[in-house]
């Protein structure tokens, strides 16, 4: 069957069956492999991605669902050498050590920050509680996410 | 909030006094700003290849066919006739060329069992499938069928009568120590399997070369340890095996020794094949298959007069092993070294011995037997805080070590001990002493038919700095500095980064002493065709060790570049490259002045010098449910000299966390020696919510032996925090829980009399099967 869908703005079209898997179609038909398998049963979050802004696990999501949808992963948000803000956050504040959840951990932590609500450590550890770390403590993920929460507030004080 | 305290600081100081601000000048410190992760951009784009992210056409896929009993004989491998075997391969013990062993401390764990051979242990590998697509994969697997005669089964390793290895430490003379104490605390402290938990999977890509030779890429800590096992099994020369660490996604000891086990599996399975075979476990392989941290069984008695002296300290220590040997002599000569907890005691015994079960084997994980046996020391003095009357805190001043004490080897603690330190250190930033009166208060106004309760409890802890004994003399790492004909200046190590950050302090290390940026130096990859062997990355050895010898490598090359130019280093180096060509520098591990150890009697320098930790935990617990949310942590934690403040903070931050995992909710229960929970579904690892708010503070107190100071920080944070969590539940509850972990269970059986649930670590057997 054929599917398509925008992966970080770019239309893409693919023929696979309708239940595999998104994470399978990014890593292996769109060679797309910054979203990470810890898992495959939705408990860890490493495969974390955007589907029209919403963080879905894409280990439980079957292209299917994703027909006529937008996602965006962790190869939209900056490039190595032109960090967005919220990796330069990230890198800053020691917030990814071994790396494998930290593709997964931006893309909730984008959600949570294009969210709008309050910023407050609360608020940040419940955005991520479904991502696992085994490295930080989670400790600087927080205060890089606080970081990035701060300077996109200061840039934009009123957003709509 | 980072805190670093200056050498030989007085614990009473104003809390300002003891911060080194980050711009002054101490050796291997950046000077101006700290790098930023070296590989951090890579990892932060989702550019970094991990193993199961590399592509290698016309790579296969490989599996593992697995026991599914813990003791057997493998009868036969039947390959159903239903199938077209053509379109997989398949390789069994007899496809094995050279020894059927993985190479390690005993040769007694076969790569696959063979027809005849022994099986040990559930999920134990005993045949390799591949095949180009997974499907075909799969239906192979159901195809393939094992024939087993049962045999009957251990589990519990006090039941077990065979013994990997035993130890005994002491000094002085038990007999008068117990005669002199008027008070005798005795306590029995058990803690299960706890599991690694990388976020990244175990994964191994083998390619084959025309000449037999292998290259694997793959997830590990230990390059040099996969080597040796594929030199010795697949009869191959050193440059015939090739082993590339791919970015490797946490590893924490558990991708210390069992690679090299996939590794050969993949080797196998791609030199059969004649095509790249790609083995990457899923979760659930992960989880039944590889090692966990070491059950153990730890018995206290400790004699103390009613002043609070400590007089007499008799301690056994019984590890569970698993079914084969990996690490476990050494994870229990750890465990022993560090039972007594870092107290001067005259009349000491401890006695360590690790037995054999019919499970999984354990292995390596962060601390490597520290963390079993120092909850015990922590609960027992805690215990013996509240026998006397008096605040854990003062008796730990009274007891703690001192420069100039001996531990129970003998071994003189000349310089470097920070523990009066760490104690005071985590004590105040926590406020222990007031929030201490207000729990007490609280308990003591507390209506019986409360609902909640909150505690603080304090821990502290020791951690030998390096490999035990003799271990780095054994090794004898090679690291080098190199000038390469280009002008680039580069470490060459099998140092691997698995997060901890050994690619952005190498070059800081380096461009100190050679006064460049950091940027300006190059980190070699970890390829066995480039890089010498400076030894395995365990042990919290990388920073001390080998930061160490490049140190020195880098002092030489400086000294041989600036007698050619006679200029300074950092305003010739690229002329003489070019002049001259490149240099490299090979700086070979010396033994450390004055550390000797007598490995026939254990007695001598255990290690080159301790790191020194303390943490106190702030929890509450539901009198209802037996629930425990632990609330702040603070621990101060002494790793000689601090290299990169934010990289350290965060050793301590993720360490403290996986010791709150072990001391609340990370258990494994079995049945018929296979863990029951192996899946993330069911083994849980705390999220950002269960995660307390964590306080690191950064002590320094620099050990001479390395040319930095540095000790290593990795293991320590795992050391204290569960027993400053038990300490904190026993503030609150009133009850001491003696089994980790601490979970609603055990509360709720100590509240309420109930009865205690079964120890941790210890199979239940099969129901159908009984006694088999």
């Amino acid at each position: 069957m054929s599917f398509r869908f925008f992966v970080n703005g770019d239309p893409v079209e693919v023929e696979v069956p309708g239940m595999r898997r998104l994470l399978d179609v990014l890593r292996e038909d769109l060679a797309l492999t910054g979203t990470k398998e810890g898992c495959g049963e939705g408990e860890c979050g490493a495969c974390s991605v955007l589907l029209d802004g919403a963080v879905v696990d894409a280990c439980l999501v079957p292209i299917c669902q994703v027909d006529g949808t937008s996602i965006r992963t962790v190869e939209g948000l900056g490039a190595e050498n032109k960090l967005n803000d919220l990796q330069s956050a990230f890198l800053e504040t020691g917030g990814a050590q071994c790396g494998i959840c930290t593709p997964g951990m931006l893309m909730a932590a984008e959600a949570f920050l294009a969210s709008g609500g309050p910023s407050d450590e609360d608020s940040i550890r419940e955005a991520i509680a479904g991502n696992l770390c085994r490295c930080t403590g989670y400790r600087k993920i927080v205060e890089a996410i606080a970081q990035a929460a701060e300077q996109r507030r200061a840039a934009d004080p009123h957003p709509a | 909030m980072t805190r670093t305290l200056p050498p030989n600081s007085q614990p009473t100081a104003a809390p300002d006094a003891l911060i080194i601000p980050l711009e002054t000048r101490v050796p291997g410190r950046a000077t101006t700003s700290l790098p930023l992760r070296r590989e951090g951009p890579a990892k932060l784009t989702g550019v970094a290849k991990y193993a199961d992210d590399l592509v290698f056409p016309g790579a296969w896929y490989g599996a593992t066919i697995r026991s599914t009993e813990p003791h057997a004989t493998l009868v036969g491998v039947d390959l159903a006739e239903a199938f077209d075997w053509s379109q997989v391969v398949v390789v069994t013990a007899a496809d094995i060329p050279g020894d059927n062993v993985v190479s390690l401390i005993r040769d007694d764990q076969p790569i696959l069992v063979p027809i005849g051979g022994e099986i040990r242990h559930q999920a134990e590998a005993l045949c390799l499938v591949a095949s180009a697509d997974r499907e075909t994969l799969r239906a192979a697997k159901r195809h393939l069928s094992v024939r087993t005669e049962r045999l009957p089964a251990v589990f519990d390793p006090l039941e077990s009568t065979e013994e990997f290895s035993h130890l005994e430490v002491g000094q002085g003379d038990l007999d008068v120590g117990f005669a002199e104490a008027e008070l005798v605390i005795e306590g029995t402290y058990r803690v299960g399997h706890q599991e690694q938990l990388y976020i990244e999977n175990q994964a191994m890509i083998a390619l084959p070369h025309p000449d037999g030779g292998v290259t694997v890429h793959g997830s590990c800590q230990c390059p040099y340890y996969i080597h040796r096992a594929l030199k010795r099994s697949l009869q191959l020369t050193d440059e015939q095996a090739v082993v590339v660490q791919a970015e490797t996604g946490g590893g924490f000891g558990g991708k210390e020794e069992y690679p090299s086990m996939i590794a050969l599996h993949a080797a196998l399975l791609a030199r059969k094949l004649g095509k790249p075979v790609r083995m990457i476990y899923e979760r659930h392989e992960d989880l039944s298959a590889t090692t966990k941290r070491h059950p153990a069984v730890v018995t206290h008695r400790t004699g103390v007069m009613r002043d609070g002296r400590l007089v007499a300290q008799e301690i056994d220590v019984v590890m569970d092993g698993g079914a084969y040997c990996t690490l476990t002599p050494v994870v229990l000569s750890r465990g022993v070294l560090h039972a007594g907890g870092p107290y001067r005691c005259p009349n000491v015994r401890i006695r360590g011995r690790a037995m054999a079960t019919n499970t999984p084997p354990n292995g390596a994980f962060r601390g490597f037997g520290a963390p079993q046996t120092e909850f015990a020391a922590e609960t027992q003095v805690n215990r013996i805080a509240e026998a006397l009357g008096m605040s854990p805190l003062e008796l730990r001043r009274l007891w703690a070590y001192r420069e100039g004490d001996t531990t129970p080897t003998g071994q003189v603690l000349r310089e470097s001990v920070a523990a009066p330190e760490v104690l005071e250190a985590a004590a105040e930033a926590s406020d222990f002493v007031r929030h201490t009166e207000q729990t007490g208060r609280a308990r003591a106004a507390r209506a019986s038919d409360a609902r909640s309760a909150s505690g603080i409890g304090l821990a502290m802890g020791w951690h030998g700095a390096g490999f035990t004994g003799s271990g780095e003399v054994h090794i004898a790492g090679v690291a080098s500095v190199e000038l390469t004909d280009m002008g680039v200046v580069r470490v060459l190590t099998a140092q691997t980064e698995m997060g901890q950050g050994t690619k952005t302090i190498f070059p800081q290390l380096v461009a100190e002493e050679l006064g460049l940026e950091p940027e300006e130096v190059e980190v070699a990859p970890q390829d066995t065709s480039i890089v010498p062997d400076s030894g395995p990355t365990v042990a919290s050895r990388t920073a001390m060790v080998v930061g160490g010898l490049i140190i020195k490598a880098a002092r030489r090359l400086r000294a041989q570049v600036e007698a050619v130019t006679d200029r300074p280093f950092p305003d010739s180096y690229q002329l003489f490259a070019r002049d001259h060509g490149g240099m490299r520098v090979d700086e070979r591990f010396e033994p450390y002045p004055n550390v000797q150890f007598d490995d026939a009697t254990y007695t001598g320098d255990a290690y080159p010098a301790f790191g020194w930790a303390c943490a106190v935990a702030r929890v509450d617990v539901d009198l209802d449910t037996g629930e425990v949310i632990v609330r702040d942590v603070v621990s101060a934690d002494d790793a000689g000299r601090i290299i990169h403040p934010v990289l350290a903070e965060g050793q301590v931050e993720g360490g403290t966390l996986q010791a709150i995992g072990y001391a609340t909710i990370e258990e494994i229960k079995l049945v018929d020696g296979r863990y029951l929970n192996d899946r993330l579904a069911t083994y849980l690892i705390p999220t950002s919510l269960d995660a307390p708010r964590i306080e690191a503070i950064l002590v320094e107190k620099p050990f001479s032996g390395a040319p930095h100071g540095a000790k290593g920080i990795g293991e320590l944070p795992m050391d204290v925090g569960a027993p400053a969590v038990v300490a904190a539940i026993h503030d609150a509850t009133g009850v001491w829980i003696h089994d980790l972990p601490a979970t609603p269970e055990r509360i709720l059986a100590a509240l309420t009399g109930a009865p205690t649930p079964a120890a941790p670590g210890v199979s239940v057997r099969a129901p159908d099967r009984g006694g088999a």
